[in-house]
Parts: C-alpha cells; structure tokens; sequence
C-alpha cells in the first residue's frame, strides 16, 4: 500500500479548557479513498475535517497532509490550503462578486494565473457542476443548489488532491439535494481523495469506500459500508442507525 | 339549458385614487383633524410667505451701502453685506491682490473631487491627477516659486482652507481608520491594544482640545530649532480624530460580516491581507457608506473649529471680515446665511453622492 494522504495519529483537541472535543483520533485515509463520517451532532465530525485544512488547530497529537506536518508554520498552513478544498454548508460563497469572479479570485490571486487562463479553468469547472449559464450572476440571485455546486466547481478551480465536504446538504430543500449528491457522485468517479461529513446514507452506500461513525469526539465504529450497513458492530452505531434509517 | 343570458348591471366606476385631486383629498383632507391642520398651516403659509420674500428678495438690499441697509433693518434682507465682504469671508487673509491664486486653486481642487466621483475615471491616472493638483494647489497658495509671492500658511483662509482641510484629512483618515478597524480586531495583543487605547483616548476628549494640543502643545516637545507648519500640525490633528470615529464605524461592518467568508478565504489560501483586500473589507464598508459619509460630512464642518488655533478659515474668515467693521457688524446674520448655504450645498452633494455609492453597491443583492 503505498503512503497515505492524511494521517491522524492520536490527535486531540479541546475548546476552551474542559470541552474535549476530538479523543485519540487515529485515522489514516489512502490516496483516492472515498469515506464518508457521520455521527449525532456535536460528535466532533465537522471539527475533525476542518483541522485537515487547519480552520481548526489541534493540540495534541501529530496530523499530517500530503506529506506535510500541520504546526502552526504558516507556510505549511498555505501550501496545505491549495492541496485541500472544501465545502460548506452555508456555502460561504463571495456574496459581492460574480459567480465567475468567485471561482477565478484563488487561482489568480494565490496561483498568480494570468485571467485567461483562470477564467477558462473557471467555466471549465462550471461545466463540470451544470451551470455554466450562471457565469455572470451573483451568487444571491441563485438557488441553494445552484449555490452549492458553484461552490464545489469554486473548490475545483485550485485542483486539490482532497476534496472535504462540512455537510454539504443540509441546507438544502429536498428537492435541491438530488442535483448537488449527484455531482459529487461524479467527483468521486473521478479519483479525488473524498471526505464527506453528511447524513445521506444514499450517498454513502453508493460511493464511500469506508464509512466511519463519531460520537463523543471519538471514532466509534469504521467499515466498509455494506458492512457498516447491515453489520453494526456497536450499540451506539446501531441506535444511530435505527434513528437515521427508521422512518 | 333555458337560461338566458343577464349582464351584471353596470356600476359607477371607482373613486379615482391616483393624480392631484385624489392626492390632495386623501392626504391633506383625509378626516377633520387633517383638514383643520391643513387650513391652519396654508393660512401660516399665506401670512408667513410674503414675509419671507419680502424679507428674502422683494425688500431686500442688494447694494453695499450701509444707509439703505439700516433703513431696510427688519424688514429686508442685507445683501449688501455678501457683495461688500465676499472676497474676505471666502479667501480670509489672504493677500488681496493676489486672490486670484487661491481662486484658482480652489476650482482645481474642486474639479479634482468631482472628477474622483465618476466612475469611469477610477483608473491609476487618477492618482497622478490627485498628485498634480494637489502640488498646484500648495505652490499657489503658497507661492515662493515661480516668481509668485510668498504667502505664509497662517494668511490662508476662507474656502480653500475649508476644502482642503477636509479633503486632506478625509483622504488620510480614511485608510487610517480601516487599519485601526483591522487592527482592534487583531489576534495580536500589541497592535490590538494600541488599536484600542488610540481609539478610546481620541474619542474621550473634543475636538477642539485635540487641535488645541496640536497647535500649541506639540512645539513644547519638539527639539528647539524644529518647527512643524501649524497647518500641518493641525491637519494631523483633525486627521487623527477623525480616524478613531470613523475606525469604529468600519469595524461595526466588519463584525457583521459572517464568519464563514474569513473561512471560505482561509481555504482557498489567501493570505491575511488578501482576504481583507477582496473579501471581508469590500463587503463590511458597502455595508457602512452611510455612517462613513456621515463622518465625511462632519469632518468637512468640523473644519470650521480651526479657528480656535487662529486659522481662519470659511465661517473664521466670515467672522473676521464682520467682527472688524462696525458698519457692517450688525449684518451677521445675512453673512451667516451665506456661508450656511455653501457649506450646505457641499454637505448635500456629498449625501447624495453616498446614495449613489450604496445604490452601485447593491447590485449584488439586488435580484
């Protein structure tokens, strides 16, 4: 097997003084490995992914991506940063610039891209998602799943070698959902190392290589999902996933 | 089916509710008590206008002439004053017979503001033209080149003095108060404790104290044999207090700017600066033109205090021109009103110009 592309060993966290809320994560995710986290709330899934690109910092433990260490070195911070996209669930898309303008901002102004080629790339991308016709509106004048594929395609624009998705969906009406899973399903097609935070269990039956539950800040259960499906190995899993699959 | 067909009977058509008459009927005369506030105030208006216009135009005194003025006292209005005094309220001291430079200069820095409002002319040349006008209005003011006369900065007065006092201090308190903004919002306690005590000190005391200081304190501390133009003592001054009011307002719009946009910054790898530049600071001051320019506009009034430091300029100069003539002294009013409609007519161009700026801002939520 060759080396992995991220590696927790032993990591922890805590915010404020007495909230711990990441315990002993010990998780290696391989190049091109799909997995999808889930867990009740506060299970520390969405603070997990984002100490991948360091919107959170961990205390203790090592974290590695790509091959690089995260310490509080800045540059190791940047050049993680350009490996990693992600996805929100409130999109946090540039409200006051164009939907092109939001996908050629990174690649020109930290790939220092001449426009050209950066607006290429962008409609490119934006293809990738279905919208294309939507280059020139503002993001506000979009659905949310309009929004939220911009927002992937915005991602796309710098070429990560991992994708990591906060929820993607959850802010969605039922009927946008469909439209962004099925893009991020073609994604995963395509060899992107995937990290999904999401209560979609379709979505990961259908695509995830490894399905991992969180609660309380730890790593309860990981397999593979028909396994994790209809083999659960805990009881926390199992009342998890009687709640989630029960109606 | 044996019915047979019966049309609706006809109806009158609808009380008219749009144009004068309907206007008229259903805001002025709606009920009893808004047909009784309007009767009073149209007999208000017909006994106050003539007054008024009289007072305004019809009996007024156009010409300087002292007698004709007092004869009119109370009932027209002394023009005569402005005709009389107009060139020392809106040039002060300067040299008579050299007004024209200050003239000159004013147009050029006026055509400079009005030019940096349109749109179209916000290209990097517009720096070189603030530059060039800039020069051109200190080597006239100031003269001592060019086989222009000297004149020292303490004989400047009036309107230039007004306009370019703003626009200076407008021009230099603006990015100062957007880096302090950032800087009270910073993770490091050295430049956030300096935000916050540059803040908290320059709001706690007047303005009139801060010039005051400016003028006549900070010579005590300089090395002997250094002297700093009271102008430019004073510009800073003005400039520096400005800062810290309008540093607050900036940072209300950067509190209000939703955390997810630093994040999805942060992610995409721009830097600290970067995301400032392009993110958060184009979003928190769209947010805040109206209090920005309400600062603006204060700023451009404030000038007038300088007076205290003995700068005289446009409501100063109106002073000084009267406050010396025991002729023309009981006229301060009519002067007053002169110089209350040039400064009202610059403070109005400026709201109005705010307008435009958030309306050009909006597009973007704007379906």
């Amino acid at each position: 097997m060759t080396e992995p592309i991220i590696t927790f060993d032993k990591v922890n966290k805590w915010y404020g003084n007495n909230f711990h809320v990441l315990r002993d994560i010990d998780l290696s995710v391989a190049k091109g490995e799909r997995i999808v986290i889930c867990g009740p709330s506060g299970s520390g899934k969405s603070t997990l992914i984002r100490c991948i690109n360091r919107l959170e910092e961990h205390q203790q433990g090592t974290l590695k991506v790509d091959g690089v260490e995260l310490t509080d070195d800045v540059k190791a911070i940047e050049q993680i940063r350009k490996e990693v996209g992600m996805v929100f669930q409130q999109f946090n898309l540039f409200p006051h610039l164009t939907v092109l303008e939001n996908l050629t901002l990174a690649p020109m102004w930290v790939s220092k891209m001449p426009r050209k080629e950066a607006e290429e790339r962008a409609m490119l991308n934006l293809k990738r998602v279905r919208i294309a016709e939507q280059a020139e509106k503002y993001p506000l004048q979009l659905s949310g799943g309009q929004q939220q594929r911009v927002a992937i395609a915005r991602a796309l624009c710098l070429t990560p070698k991992i994708m990591l998705f906060d929820e993607p969906t959850s802010a969605l009406d039922p009927e946008m959902i469909k439209e962004v899973l099925d893009v991020m399903t073609e994604l995963a097609n395509q060899g992107i190392t995937m990290i999904c935070v999401t209560h979609e269990m379709g979505f990961a039956k259908a695509v995830a290589d490894r399905v991992i539950f969180m609660d309380q800040g730890q790593i309860v259960e990981q397999n593979s999902p028909h396994e994790f499906f209809s083999n659960p190995k805990s009881d926390r899993t199992k009342d998890f996933l009687s709640k989630i699959l029960g109606h | 089916m044996a019915d047979t067909f019966t049309p609706i009977a006809p109806r009158s058509a609808p009380i008219k509710t749009e144009g004068f008459v309907p206007w008229v009927r259903a805001n002025l005369f709606g009920d009893v008590r808004s047909s009784v506030v309007t009767v009073v105030m149209i007999g208000l208006l017909v006994y106050w206008l003539p007054v008024l216009m009289n007072w305004l135009f019809f009996k007024a005194v156009f010409a300087p002439n002292t007698d004709a003025c007092q004869a009119a006292r109370g009932v027209g209005a002394c023009w005569g004053v402005i005709t009389e005094k107009y060139r020392l309220i809106i040039f002060g001291r300067y040299p008579f017979g050299e007004q024209w430079r200050p003239e000159l200069a004013t147009i050029a820095l006026v055509g400079l503001l009005v030019a940096s409002c349109v749109r179209a002319f916000w290209k990097p040349w517009l720096l070189l033209l603030w530059a060039a006008v800039l020069a051109l209005f200190f080597t006239l003011m100031g003269g001592g080149i060019l086989g222009l006369e000297p004149v020292p900065t303490d004989r400047w007065g009036g309107l230039p003095l007004t306009i370019m006092l703003a626009t200076l201090s407008i021009v230099f308190a603006f990015p100062i108060s957007v880096l302090v903004a950032l800087g009270r919002r910073s993770k490091l306690p050295a430049i956030k404790t300096f935000c916050v005590i540059y803040v908290e000190l320059i709001r706690g005391v007047p303005l009139i104290s801060v010039l005051f200081m400016a003028s006549f304190m900070f010579p005590l501390f300089m090395p002997p044999g250094i002297s700093i133009d009271v102008l430019v003592r004073v510009l800073v001054g003005i400039t520096l207090f400005a800062a810290a009011y309008m540093a607050e307002i900036v940072r209300g719009g950067l509190q209000a700017i939703p955390k997810g946009q630093q994040e999805a910054a942060d992610t995409l790898g721009l830097s600290y600066w970067q995301a400032q530049r392009k993110i958060i600071l184009p979003q928190a001051l769209a947010l805040v033109v109206p209090g920005i320019m309400n600062n603006f506009i204060s700023i451009f009034k404030d000038t007038s205090l300088v007076t205290i430091v003995s700068l005289y300029e446009l409501t100063g100069a109106m002073g000084l021109a009267l406050n010396s003539d025991a002729d023309w002294r009981p006229f301060k009013i009519e002067a007053y009103l002169f110089i209350a409609a040039i400064y009202f007519a610059f403070c109005f161009a400026m709201s109005r110009y705010s307008l435009w700026i958030e309306k050009r801002l909006n597009r973007s939520t704007t379906r």
